[in-house]
């Protein structure tokens, strides 16, 4: 697929995005309430095909971002995915590693750094912070100094 | 002089660890041995045990779940020992020093554990080869 | 009726074992097949995400290198690309060239490092002691250029801190031909040797469904028959402008690994000559005073594979998030998909091939369930060695001594 038909099968699933952007031909910007984000990250990587590459957890003063990004290699497109968490007291999402196990790793990172959890991940435990890592301090929110 | 320290002198064996290092300072230290270098002619070995140990080289800046582990390995390291903290990560936890993951430096770690620890400093990003053998070469002298 | 039979865990480490002490890799094993792997990490998280917000942008190139020693060309440069792109900035022509001298210099010590490791893994520690020798020209190279053997530091945002001289370039391009000489010994030594045949075929497998579902980059994923390749799909610094092939091999087995491995830095020397005769004159920076508000991606293709730098700025002088992916952290977890079914003592050769960066294969350790050690390192890495003399002896072939390699 060139950039065009890329740009079309993405827009076909426009209804369940509240935004689309592209600054630049190779770089795309999707956004979508958390209630979409399986559906639209099983399209991107099942449908488009594109190749996922890491997902980005930010803590944005009102709510949580998560942002999925994938590589469409055949263009060198990069698709981001933002997803937007609005519950800040109990942030959650559902998990795309059931059908991505590439996911796996990414997701208990940010669940340990920002403390998002993810719905039906199959294996949340911590990965990176230490085993003796106080519990409910999350070092990547933004009221956290070290 | 005591017969231990002279035993260390002559051909110390070491066992490396590496606490949260980026690498290229354990790559420099496997460096030493390829033929370029090449310390084993020194009598300069890299033990698999650190109960066979009479140097510890510690890389990295001591990150909180390797404190743990440094301290048991030093515990088990037979004294007299020389600690050999290669590379500006455990000298002073170099460019880390605002990680909240990072409990180093690794002199404070293990001067909790021995107050009395011999530690040696061999700064650098990475230290070149010939600065650790130097460095470790000056150390031993001054022993 | 619940199983009673002990899964003994089993531990493999780098260099360095540890011992007695819970690891990284935690291997369950029946009998001498591996069932199953955990993984933890931890030991080496230096909160660099969080580092980084309190750093400046011009500041980040130096902290980012040193998130791994052996791609510290690659994670600066996708850095600095993702706030070109906030900023709108190009570099002059040169930088993008010295950039990609760089680090195609880089992609060559980092190959040589990895053929010298397989080959300590399997016991011929020749292979070894010759790889890392005919790479200290390489960093020797490196430092004429840049002041540092690794850590070069010479990436900042609008271009390069430091120049190629013009003079350098003969003496570059005849320590290149040496380089080209010693690569093509060491790769007949490899591939041409029947036990090397027989002891990394079919060990290590990675699917190609299976590396699409792991979404690995790299050689990882082109020894299983993926192309992709940053530097071809979404070209940066000079790659656009060059000529060289995509090295892609279908069978997904540590040899596959070996052989893109070895045939892509014959491309990388191709590289770096075409790069240094096609130099341009100029400047190698531009002044880049301010970062607007914005979000962009940066990526570079590192030795190990795709290196990706997500930076979101809101006009100020820090970033407000900066996510740094190493290759590595796709690359690794594959392994559970390589390694289970395999037989322990191809346990260190199929991570090795993975090429993980050393603090990552540190952490290997082999528990049983009650925590106890059944085996570590050093077991390990004698029966991959047993494994590879058994083979040596059923081909009825002599030990392959130094003397033997073809010199010349």
């Amino acid at each position: 697929m060139n950039q065009q038909e890329l740009n079309g099968k993405i827009s076909q699933i426009k209804d369940r995005l509240t935004a689309i952007e592209q600054p630049l031909p190779n770089r795309v910007y999707l956004s979508c309430e958390s209630e979409n984000c399986y559906s639209v990250n099983k399209f991107l990587f099942e449908e488009v095909p594109a190749r996922f590459v890491i997902a980005t957890g930010i803590d944005a003063e009102d709510c949580f971002e998560i942002i999925y990004h994938y590589s469409y290699d055949q263009t060198g497109c990069v698709i981001n995915l933002k997803v937007f968490i609005r519950d800040r007291e109990k942030p959650a999402v559902e998990s795309i590693t059931p059908f991505l196990p590439a996911a796996e790793w990414i997701e208990r990172e940010i669940h340990d750094i920002l403390g998002i959890d993810f719905i039906n991940h199959p294996n949340l435990r911590r990965l990176i912070l230490a085993d003796d890592w106080p519990d409910g301090v999350y070092p990547m929110r933004k009221e956290v100094k070290k | 002089m005591n017969w231990k320290i002279w035993s260390l002198k002559k051909s110390p064996w070491v066992f490396h660890v590496n606490v949260g290092a980026c690498n290229n300072c354990d790559i420099e230290i496997v460096n030493c041995l390829t033929p370029k270098f090449d310390v084993e002619r020194f009598g300069i070995k890299l033990v698999g045990s650190p109960r066979h140990a009479d140097a510890l080289l510690v890389t990295g800046v001591g990150t909180r779940q390797a404190a743990v582990r440094l301290r048991e390995v030093y515990r088990q390291t037979p004294k007299p020992c020389v600690v050999f903290l290669i590379g500006a990560c455990p000298c002073g936890t170099g460019i880390f020093y605002k990680g909240y993951h990072v409990e180093g430096p690794v002199d404070k770690i293990l001067k909790e554990e021995d107050p009395n620890a011999i530690i040696a400093y061999v700064p650098g990003c990475p230290p070149k080869p010939e600065a650790i053998i130097s460095g470790v070469v000056k150390a031993l002298a001054a022993l | 009726m619940k199983k009673s039979v002990k899964k003994p865990v089993l531990a493999v480490g780098p260099f360095h074992p540890l011992q007695e002490e819970m690891e990284f890799f935690q291997l369950t094993i029946e009998g001498e097949i591996v069932t199953d792997i955990d993984v933890r990490l931890s030991y080496n998280h230096r909160g660099i995400e969080k580092i980084s917000e309190g750093l400046q942008f011009d500041q980040i190139p130096f902290l980012v290198s040193r998130i791994c020693g052996i791609c510290s060309a690659s994670h600066p440069l996708a850095y600095v690309q993702a706030v070109e792109e906030i900023a709108g900035v190009k570099p002059p022509e040169r930088a993008l060239y010295v950039r990609t001298i760089i680090n195609e210099f880089e992609r060559i010590h980092s190959h040589l490092l990895w053929a010298g490791l397989a080959g300590h893994f399997i016991g011929y520690d020749t292979v070894f002691m010759w790889a890392w020798k005919y790479r200290e020209p390489v960093l020797d190279l490196l430092e004429e250029i840049t002041g540092n053997r690794n850590n070069y530091g010479n990436v900042r945002i609008g271009g390069c801190r430091e120049d190629i001289p013009n003079e350098l370039i003969p003496k570059i391009l005849k320590e290149l031909d040496e380089i080209e000489k010693k690569t093509e010994m060491l790769t007949k030594a490899i591939l041409d040797d029947p036990v090397l045949h027989a002891r990394l075929k079919g060990v290590g497998v990675l699917k190609k469904e299976d590396a699409i579902k792991y979404a690995v980059a790299g050689p990882t994923a082109r020894g299983s028959g993926i192309a992709i390749d940053v530097r071809r799909d979404d070209p940066y610094a000079a790659y656009a402008d060059l000529d060289w092939n995509v090295i892609t091999q279908p069978e997904g087995d540590v040899f596959a690994k070996a052989v893109v491995r070895l045939l892509e830095t014959f491309e990388s020397i191709k590289m770096v000559r075409q790069a240094l005769k096609k130099l341009p004159g100029g400047p190698v920076s531009v002044e880049v005073k301010e970062i607007p508000p914005g979000e962009a991606i940066g990526r570079a293709e590192a030795p190990r594979g795709e290196t990706f730098h997500y930076v979101r700025s809101d006009g100020g002088n820090r970033p407000v998030r900066h996510k740094a992916r190493a290759p590595s952290y796709v690359n690794v977890p594959s392994f559970k998909a390589s390694c289970i079914g395999q037989h322990i003592s191809d346990v260190t050769l199929t991570l090795a091939a993975v090429d993980p960066c050393y603090s990552c294969t540190e952490r290997m350790a082999v528990l049983d369930s009650g925590g106890k050690v059944i085996a570590d390192y050093d077991m390990l890495l004698r029966l991959s060695r047993e494994k590879t003399e058994h083979i040596r002896k059923s081909l009825g072939l002599p030990k392959k001594k130094m003397e033997d390699l073809p010199i010349g």
